[in-house]
């Protein structure tokens, strides 16, 4: 199956939860609002025809111009964005699912973003959405385990972030 | 009223002892690299193993942020340093993949040979030193005694034995230097009776099978629900592997030449080779067939080389020469995995239409293959959690990027 007939197979049970698609893209995408993500998930790797069974990788991209200047020249809006690399063993196909999330919560700066947790469909995101929230800052709702993965428990800030600011030393080592 | 009782009556089988928790690791010589495992022990058996990362961590990712994708490249190598021509490779593809760019025909003959060379040399590392942390030190020192003639042939064509930087985006750095190829042969030549060698000290080694046998077994669906890849996919029996499954950017790389996935199929290798047989034991997924699937690759890569330079004399013109340094790249998104010795390495390049790309991301084959460990290692022996460790062949420079 191609992007735009998995896209078709979508668009009955879940029409609200599909916001856009790039069928031209290098690697073609569905996009689906945040609330819908995991139940798309699911049917994605439940339903026999689709068998979405391997999740290769999430991905968050912080979109944010810290500058100014060129922060007036961009064409999107500052959000972070997830995207779920999947691909069926059995089928041969592969997708991108993209969710569009705000880059703090209710726009409170250190309030983080939240996204439902995919851990219980595939068990691999249980590590990738542990180093999805150390980096970027996005809190997985039910997830078993959310914790730092990769830097340390007391690391200051998310270091993925555009505005990620460097912290001067770490325990009294410099870090520069 | 007597007092004799029966002896196994006075042996208590609901006694447990006291709850340790033990550190195995971030020095640990099994755990290969920095990896801190928090086993929790009932006496000798393991209930919970914790993996600890993140001690190599150096922030790949945010380091691409500032350089062009030709710049980055050698950061690549510092990922699975064991394997350094597949990281690169790995980067220049999903670049080229970004650009539309296609190498030429010689370009892509020379690229399967490196990357081959650089598969044979991983997975001498991966059983010998799978045999190393089960006691048995000899075919560490065989294997790296032909590691070191791969290293020499690397050395030859780039200048580096580690970190080669020698696939690039474009192309490779420079074409092989003159009787590069013969030599390659020659090592081939006399490599091939060195796996017979080395079937015999491990493959059949009657300690190294009962440490390995029925250790660690990890059905097929567990190992896909875990994003397992590589040598420990095909380990347990599934039939994938990116050089024929993947993008046609990859397998297009790989057309016309004739191989087979190694992977168990109902108890059967597909190789036309000889090997030793299946332990009657052995159950598909464990350690010891996850260690067989790369002793198998290492005879299967040595074909595909001999295809390789085959193709590579006979093809015209010449290989390909990077790009510009500071090339801008087209706005857009792409994503791409190969086939790295340790499963399957992806990147994916964010560009914003600047030659900076806006955001790097690394899939690392290790991180998926690790993240299976306290499944794994639940209930299992002290003494197993090495070989299977082991068998996984993980390197933390990959993991923790």
């Amino acid at each position: 199956m191609n992007a735009e007939q998995i896209y078709a197979r979508l668009e009955h049970p879940f029409r609200p939860w599909l916001v856009g698609c790039d069928f031209a893209a290098i690697d073609p995408w569905i996009e689906v609002k945040p609330d819908g993500l995991a139940d798309v998930a699911r049917y994605l790797r439940e339903q026999p025809d689709l068998w979405f069974d391997m999740l290769h990788c999430i991905t968050a991209v912080d979109y944010f111009e810290p500058d100014e200047k060129k922060a007036a020249q961009v064409e999107w809006q500052p959000h972070i964005e997830l995207l779920y690399h999947l691909s069926s063993l059995r089928h041969r196909h592969r997708l991108v699912l993209k969710t569009s999330l705000p880059r703090w919560l209710d726009d409170q700066p250190g309030r983080l973003p939240e996204a439902p947790s995919v851990s219980r469909i595939w068990s691999t995101a249980e590590w990738h959405e542990r180093e999805v929230f150390d980096l970027s800052g996005v809190k997985f709702l039910d997830h078993p385990d959310l914790r730092r993965i990769l830097c340390p428990e007391d690391w200051p800030g998310h270091p993925l972030r555009k505005d990620f600011v460097m912290p001067p030393d770490y325990h009294g080592v410099p870090t520069r | 009223m007597s007092n004799a009782r029966m002896p196994s009556d006075s042996v208590e089988f609901d006694v447990h002892t006291d709850e340790m928790l033990i550190n195995m690791g971030p020095q640990h010589p099994s755990t290969h690299g920095v990896l801190r495992l928090v086993l929790r022990t009932d006496g000798e058996v393991v209930t919970e193993a914790t993996p600890h990362i993140g001690y190599l961590h150096r922030s790949a990712e945010k380091i691409a942020e500032k350089l062009s994708p030709r710049q980055f490249l050698p950061y690549t190598d510092r990922l699975d340093y064991l394997a350094a021509m597949n990281m690169n490779l790995g980067w220049a593809l999903c670049v080229e993949k970004l650009l539309g760019h296609q190498v030429s025909e010689k370009t892509r003959h020379l690229r399967v040979i490196v990357c081959e060379l650089g598969r044979i040399a991983n997975h001498l590392v991966a059983a010998s030193s799978s045999g190393l942390d089960l006691g048995s030190f000899t075919p560490f020192l065989w294997t790296f005694r032909e590691r070191e003639k791969i290293v020499n042939l690397f050395e030859e064509i780039c200048g580096a034995r580690l970190t080669y930087s020698y696939i690039t985006v474009g192309g490779v750095t420079a074409d092989a230097p003159t009787g590069w190829l013969k030599r390659c042969e020659e090592f081939l030549d006399q490599f091939v009776p060195v796996i017979d060698d080395l079937h015999a000290l491990l493959t059949n080694n009657a300690i190294f099978v009962h440490r390995m046998v029925n250790v660690g077994v990890m059905p097929p669906e567990m190992a896909v629900d875990y994003g397992c890849t590589g040598p420990v996919l095909r380990g347990s029996g599934v039939d994938w592997d990116l050089r024929r499954d993947g993008e046609p950017i990859y397998t297009d790389m790989y057309a016309g030449y004739t191989w087979n996935v190694i992977a168990p199929i109902n108890g059967r290798y597909p190789t036309d080779h000889p090997c030793p047989p299946v332990p009657f034991d052995a159950v598909v997924g464990d350690s010891w067939h996850r260690y067989f699937v790369r002793m198998l690759e290492v005879v299967q890569s040595i074909d595909i080389i001999r295809q390789a330079i085959a193709g590579y004399s006979q093809a015209g013109g010449e290989v390909d020469r990077p790009m510009a340094i500071k090339q801008k790249l087209p706005k857009g998104t792409a994503y791409l995995e190969t086939e790295a010795p340790k499963g399957q390495m992806g990147f994916m390049i964010v560009a914003d239409g600047t030659p900076i790309p806006w955001r790097v991301r690394i899939r690392s084959s290790s991180f998926s293959n690790l993240s299976i460990v306290p499944e794994l290692c639940r209930g299992v022996m002290l003494a197993d959690v090495p070989a299977i460790l082991a068998s996984l062949d993980f390197v933390l420079g990959e993991i923790d990027r």
